[in-house]
């Protein structure tokens, strides 16, 4: 029998919070947390073997709701205060939440040192394409031409390809998936926990209130079947003429290496420093 | 002698205070048990219909909607 997947997600939540969450009608953030539940659960981790840290935005608030030792840090730098906690609590699994504006607009810096370190941290980046919380803005991962508050005329910047700066950047274990493939997402979020080294879980989400509205996708199901429509499986986007999939979310495992750990050098490094 | 056939049946709860509305579970219900309901929530309208594939469960962004499995022999 297969396990019940909501009475599962109900024993992890905080019931003294207020519920429903405080997220719009068919927004993805409640997507992602369900599939981080499910994956800790199936790894096999106890509440007390995780610490969530997030950022601030609409997606830094699932560590408000969930039941794992948490950390609800600033704006860009949840990175940074997950990396202390692995220094001194390498027994942890620590999981990083953050959205696109977190994560690549004021904390891109820190994102792209935490894969070159290849620090053990798993990193989920709920790219929704768009400033949520803050209103509409575009980030920098705004598709270029997509309108925003601040881009009422078309976007003339270029959008960050997030799974792919990771790679580059050095992270052991990069794979991309979208709300729509939850199933995908969970299984994603599942392989980036069990593998050390830093490993990046880029989650395309949807917003149907701040990205949606202003972009003909204002329906939740109109934002879920554009997922559906416009994303590739890894294994035939490789057969693929780039030209096909310049626009599509190429989704599926972008990288999976073995490495030297950070962790594992600094405690060595810490053993030969008193010898 | 009579013919026992064993069938799956599930059961459908809808945690109606959490549910906004947002048709997700509706619309992408590949056997259409569900029907939306004047403010958009979804009704279990042909539970009989159901396949037991979780798309609703695993979609649902409010966790607002439970499958169980119940074996019967009809
Ligand atoms: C240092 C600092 N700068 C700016 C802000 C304002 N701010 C809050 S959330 C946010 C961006 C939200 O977008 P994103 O990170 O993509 O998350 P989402 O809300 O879309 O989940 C900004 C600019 C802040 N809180 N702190
Ligand atoms: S503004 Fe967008 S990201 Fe924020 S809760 Fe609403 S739908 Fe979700
Ligand atoms: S489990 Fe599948 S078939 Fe059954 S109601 Fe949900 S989406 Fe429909
Ligand atoms: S997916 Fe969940 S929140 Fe959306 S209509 Fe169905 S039960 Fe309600």
């Amino acid at each position: 029998m297969k396990k019940p997947i909501t009475k599962l997600i109900h024993e992890y939540l905080r019931h003294d919070k207020k519920f429903p969450h405080v997220w719009c009608p068919g927004c993805g953030n409640g997507i992602v947390l369900g599939g981080l539940i499910r994956a800790i659960d199936a790894v096999g981790l106890s509440k007390d073997q995780v610490v969530l840290v997030s950022g601030i935005g609409c997606s830094g608030r699932m560590s408000v709701y969930v039941d794992f030792n948490t950390l609800h840090t600033t704006h860009g730098r949840a990175l940074t205060f997950a990396t202390g906690i692995k220094l001194v609590k390498p027994e942890l699994t620590v999981v990083v939440v953050m959205g696109d504006g977190d994560a690549l607009s004021i904390g891109g810096n820190h994102l792209i040192h935490a894969a070159r370190r290849n620090v053990d941290i798993n990193a989920i980046i709920v790219n929704n394409q768009i400033y949520g919380m803050t209103g509409g803005q575009f980030s920098s991962t705004t598709p270029y031409g997509a309108y925003a508050t601040t881009s009422p005329y078309g976007n003339i910047e270029h959008a960050f390809p997030i799974s792919e700066l990771a790679v580059v950047a050095g992270a052991s274990f990069v794979a991309r998936a979208t709300v729509y493939h939850a199933q995908l997402l969970e299984g994603m979020i599942e392989a980036a926990l069990k593998k050390r080294g830093f490993s990046l879980v880029e989650v395309i989400s949807t917003c149907p209130v701040q990205y949606g509205r202003r972009n003909k996708l204002a329906d939740p199901v109109a934002m879920m079947t554009y997922l559906k429509e416009n994303s590739v499986k890894k294994e035939k986007a490789d057969t693929m003429d780039p030209k096909e999939i310049k626009d599509k979310f190429v989704i599926g495992i972008l990288a999976d290496v073995e490495k030297p750990v950070y962790m594992e050098d600094y405690l060595q490094v810490k053993e030969k420093s008193k010898s | 002698m009579e013919e026992t056939r064993r069938e799956k049946r599930y059961g459908h709860t809808i945690f109606r205070d959490w549910c906004k509305q947002c048709g997700i579970c509706v619309a992408f219900c590949p056997k259409k048990v569900f029907d939306r309901d004047p403010k958009g929530a979804p009704i279990v309208a042909r539970p009989q219909d159901c396949i037991g594939c979780r798309f609703c469960e695993l979609h649902c962004p409010d966790f607002a909607i439970s499958i169980t499995e119940k074996d019967q022999r009809n």
